[in-house]
């Protein structure tokens, strides 16, 4: 892709400090997300793929959190970046969608008012304007009876409707990145069907760009362009959607697909399994992290194995050579 | 041969009260509207529907946690609803539950050969050195280490506590299992192995399984038998491959469709039947059939008669006045 990155992050680093000691919770991070595009990052729980999609807009940022390496938005800085510059970003540029839409609500405020004062604190608009523009908004993201909606309570809608409400407002001042973490994972397939065909919608005719944070490859192979396969802490696997579900390099990845009960594919007897559980990220495997689950490892796993190329943009991180994989792959 | 577990006719109504001294009953929450299943010895039936359904409540029904308001349960030819509790009790050794979150179901301040040891102790199964040794054999059936027998469950990983649970379920040596959403707060990875080790349990020990969860490609792999289940009624009950292949009602199409395949190609090729709004209120369900606000096929009859279940081929029953997939 030719076209300037509008968000590229570059070896970025989180840990938190904890009782227990240091958390490395995301080592060494590197991405480009360009204009239109949808990126999904992948992973299981606690291998750094929300904290990753918080650190982008700052939402990590705390006196025991260390946070190293680069973000940037249209060539700004944005780790260094001062509190009030940064809440310009966070909404006008870049906004976010979060996994439980009942807690990311005031439940005791009416949801028209919770976007007016959103549009108003960026906006120079008088309240009625803001108001039309919630209506419209609310409009754009399919609630049926916007005009009347907007004087509901949170809890007077449903865990899809709300997820709607929190699209309408993260779209409100118009970002070009929109950020969505786990934004389907709370929802019912049905349900769940409907926002991932407005996501699809708003990034046709909008241009939006979007991070999808999620763990389900269904979703993945739905919406993404281009997906990032995380693994405790790092990125273990980078391409485009048709490689890493056609062509997948890294054994995470092989495990991961492998299992899925899938829809698509006859039944089979068991599922394939990744033995074991993710390490620990306080004391991290010395060498590639994934090699104390890996069926595929030899001397070499004992060291960190770097992201390489396979000679396009396909990433992966692992030892094996090119033709090892094809031979083992499953 | 009389299947394990028969329910007939099941309804559960939670009354919604009004007034502080003097409590009317202003409506009902129709949780469970007149269920029927069957499930024989050694079978999986899975158990579908989205979030609301009434498939928990289905559950903790049959197994008599909460009284139903009528119909009936028959396990091992005996009639369960109506039962004191202690006549209950010697049957609950027979059927035990494996819930969902694996973080709220086990008792933080008891130690693991508590959690375990404790219902064969009490059930007068095994004691002293005898019922360690017993926890020690399932911890380790379990894929766990007979010295985690004094850990505490928060030194436990998700996946490790509901192996935990699934131990604590074996204890009793069950016939029936029920496993509300037993892997839906798991990881993908952690999911494949939960679910193998109950596959792997129930060709070891011959148990039933009655398996609720909301992921459609779980159930068709452990499932002998499938129910889909919309607004507490089962629209649809099949075999599973049947149930896959060829889906008859118009919302067994819908949650099937809605699924989305881990294969970019195929899905974009995919024809999906995407549904419009919500499930209605159980408390006010719409009349007749209680899917006409949202199938696409609905016509006046839908609004107004109820469909009964009819045969579409052996064993496969679907509610329905517009089925799909008939040849």
């Amino acid at each position: 892709m030719t076209r300037e990155p509008l968000l590229r992050v570059d070896d970025l680093r989180v840990s938190f400090a904890t009782e227990d000691g240091v958390l490395q919770a995301v080592d060494g991070v590197s991405f480009d997300l360009a204009p239109g595009e949808v990126l999904a990052v992948v992973g299981e729980s606690g291998c750094g793929k929300s904290v990753t999609a918080q650190t982008l807009t700052g939402l990590t940022r705390s006196p025991n959190t260390r946070i190293s390496g680069s973000v940037t938005y249209r060539g700004r800085e944005l780790t260094g970046l001062g509190d009030d510059a940064l809440r310009d970003i966070r909404g006008e540029e870049i906004a976010m969608v979060f996994q439980d839409p009942m807690s990311s609500l005031n439940p005791v405020y009416r949801v028209g008012d919770q976007i007016v004062e959103m549009i108003r604190a960026h906006r120079d608009v008088s309240k009625k304007e803001a108001r039309e523009r919630t209506v419209e908004l609310l409009t754009s993201v399919g609630i049926p009876n916007p005009q009347a909606r907007v004087r509901s309570y949170p809890h007077e809608f449903s865990g899809g409707m709300r997820q709607r409400v929190m699209i309408a407002m993260a779209l409100a001042l118009e970002p070009a990145v929109l950020i969505a973490d786990e934004p389907t994972t709370a929802l019912d397939v049905t349900v769940q069907a409907q926002i991932l065909r407005l996501l699809a919608d708003l990034n046709r005719e909008r241009e939006l760009a979007v991070v999808l944070i999620t763990h389900d490859l269904g979703v993945v192979a739905e919406v993404a362009d281009r997906v990032v396969v995380m693994y405790a802490g790092q990125i273990v696997e980078d391409g485009t959607v048709d490689d890493i579900f056609y062509s997948p390099q890294h054994p995470y990845t092989w495990g991961l697909l492998g299992s899925l009960a899938r829809l698509d594919r006859p039944r089979t007897g068991r599922l394939a399994q990744i033995a074991g559980a993710p390490p620990s990220l306080l004391d991290p495997p010395s060498g590639c992290r994934f090699a104390p689950r890996c069926a595929f490892q030899f001397g070499r796993c004992d060291q960190p194995p770097p992201l390489d190329h396979d000679g396009g943009t396909h990433l992966d991180r692992c030892w094996l050579g090119g033709d090892v994989k094809a031979e083992v792959r499953p | 041969m009389t299947p394990l577990l028969e329910v007939s006719d099941l309804v559960k109504h939670f009354p919604i009260k009004s007034g502080i001294v003097i409590e009317r009953e202003v409506g009902r929450v129709r949780a469970v509207d007149g269920v029927s299943l069957t499930l024989g010895e050694g079978e999986t039936l899975g158990l579908v529907g989205e979030s609301g359904c009434g498939k928990s409540t289905l559950c903790r029904a049959i197994l008599q946690l909460t009284p139903p308001t009528s119909g009936s349960v028959k396990f091992m030819g005996q009639e369960l609803v109506g039962m004191s509790g202690r006549e209950l009790r010697p049957l609950r050794r027979q059927m035990q539950m494996i819930f969902q979150d694996p973080f709220s179901s086990l008792n933080p301040r008891k130690r693991i050969g508590q959690i375990i040891g404790d219902p064969m102790d009490l059930h007068g199964l095994a004691s002293g050195a005898d019922l360690k040794r017993r926890v020690q054999d399932l911890l380790d059936r379990v894929g766990l280490r007979p010295e985690h027998y004094n850990r505490y469950p928060h030194e436990f990983s998700g996946g490790q506590r509901q192996r935990i649970g699934i131990a604590r379920a074996l204890a009793l040596r069950p016939k029936l299992i029920v496993a509300d959403e037993p892997v839906s707060a798991l990881d993908v990875s952690v999911q494949a192995q939960i679910v193998n080790l109950l596959k792997d349990l129930q060709d070891e020990f011959g148990l039933s399984y009655l398996f609720v969860a909301h992921d459609l490609g779980v159930v068709r792999h452990v499932s002998d038998r499938v129910a889909v289940m919309y607004l507490g009624k089962v629209v649809e009950d099949s075999g599973t491959d049947d149930l896959y292949d060829r889906p008859i009602h118009p919302y067994s199409n819908a949650l099937l469709s809605a699924v989305p395949i881990p294969d970019p190609r195929r899905n974009e090729a995919r024809e999906r039947v995407v549904l419009e709004g919500d499930v209605p209120s159980p408390s006010n369900p719409p009349a007749g059939c209680r899917f006409h606000t949202r199938c696409p096929w609905a016509s006046e009859v839908c609004a107004s008669d109820e469909p009964a279940m009819s045969d579409y081929g052996p064993g496969h029953a679907a509610a329905c006045h517009h089925p799909r997939n008939t040849a």
